[in-house]
């Protein structure tokens, strides 16, 4: 009787050990960062730890990925005049790579003349209409996506440091609503998948923690740039529910509680996913 | 497909050398299998002849088939003997190439 206690014994032990190993392993492979104060993790992880080495080497290097065509596209688009006011970005705002560096991480920020925050494309399209007296590019335009794209790059590795203190507050507490409250016919909120099952396999892909860091993404699968709105419509659409409105109020609060969960991350623009 | 292609390879090399050449154009290369929103098939659209010449010598050509992705990225190695220039050419359906050129130079 003695004997057989102790191998059972031996053989949980090894079953520790061996269990042990394997999270480790997977530790080492996924490196993280101290998550803000109040955040339910511990450390919080690109998405970009999730993807495969060959994805990563992708991401890497600037030639190899696709996502730098949007860069080079934009980087031309900034020089050019357009609108009725005879002005083009370059005219306001000067070189991109001094001027625009860190815009991108701070966004989406206050804006004290819409009293609400606005994002990125918002913005760019504001500095078309009123100061350039230009048409809007459309959400999803080529156009809109590069200069997004283009601007946010400016702040690459630069952590993401979006304020969501003041008036932003009532803005954080809706998105963080939104990001906890189950919807469509599967009944499922971002929570369910992206903070309890991370790191799991959802069919033949790893759910991320869901951060924004890399936005606007190179997703291989559609094999072009995808901004932040789109994913977030797509990822209602998965769950089978009716997806708000890119840059709606939803949305946007819903950046803001979703910008500050990967506070810290660095900006990685244009990076590559699945 | 106005963007200028992406082409990556060192300034200068060794007599002998071996390098390695990267490039990356911009192109949708629509398979001509997809079916628009109406049902109907889109056309074919591919990159179909990439070719790579030095000093008026071929380093490399491949066939593009159309179930390869947008924005091809094809990367090769040459041995370098002599300094010189290499030409770069994207065949297109519509006959259209896209063309570039690196030059490169002898080490000491």
């Amino acid at each position: 009787m003695s004997i057989r206690y102790v191998s059972l014994a031996g053989l949980a032990m090894a079953a520790l050990v061996l269990s042990a190993i394997a999270a480790s392993g997977q530790e080492a492979e996924r490196k993280g960062i101290p998550a803000p104060p109040g955040h339910v993790f511990q450390t919080i992880i690109s998405g970009y730890q999730f993807r495969t080495k060959e994805t990563r080497a992708l991401q890497d290097d600037d030639l190899e990925n696709p996502g730098f065509l949007a860069v080079e596209r934009a980087a031309d688009v900034w020089k050019a005049v357009d609108g009725s006011e005879g002005k083009s970005c370059m005219s306001c705002h000067g070189e991109a790579e001094t001027t625009m560096k860190g815009v991108g991480a701070a966004m989406p920020k206050w804006s004290e003349k819409l009293n609400k925050p606005v994002n990125l494309e918002q913005q760019i399209n504001i500095c078309r209409t009123e100061h350039m007296k230009a048409q809007p590019w459309a959400f999803k335009s080529n156009e809109l996506t590069d200069m997004t794209t283009f601007v946010r790059s400016q702040s690459r590795g630069m952590p993401v440091a979006v304020k969501t203190d003041g008036p932003m507050s009532p803005w954080f507490e809706k998105g963080k609503e939104i990001y906890y409250t189950r919807v469509g016919q599967l009944d499922l909120a971002c929570a369910s998948c992206h903070e309890k099952n991370n790191g799991k396999f959802m069919r033949a892909d790893f759910l991320s923690q869901g951060q924004t860091n890399g936005f606007p993404t190179y997703r291989l699968r559609d094999q072009r740039l995808i901004p932040l709105h789109e994913r977030f419509e797509g990822c209602m659409f998965d769950v089978r529910g009716v997806p708000y409105k890119p840059l709606s109020d939803e949305f946007l609060a819903l950046e803001v509680y979703v910008a500050w969960r990967g506070i810290g991350l660095p900006v990685e623009t244009p990076s590559v996913r699945n | 497909m106005a963007d200028k292609p992406r082409i990556k390879l060192p300034k200068e090399a060794k007599k002998g050398e071996i390098i390695q050449i990267k490039t990356l154009v911009s192109h949708l290369m629509e398979s001509g299998q997809r079916k628009d929103a109406q049902g109907k098939p889109i056309p074919r659209k591919i990159v179909n002849k990439f070719a790579c010449e030095f000093n008026g010598k071929p380093v490399f050509s491949c066939a593009l088939e159309p179930a390869i992705s947008a924005n091809p990225y094809i990367q090769f190695d040459a041995r370098i003997d002599e300094e010189g220039t290499f030409k770069f050419a994207w065949t297109d359906d519509d006959g259209s190439v896209v063309a570039a050129e690196e030059k490169i130079a002898l080490k000491g």
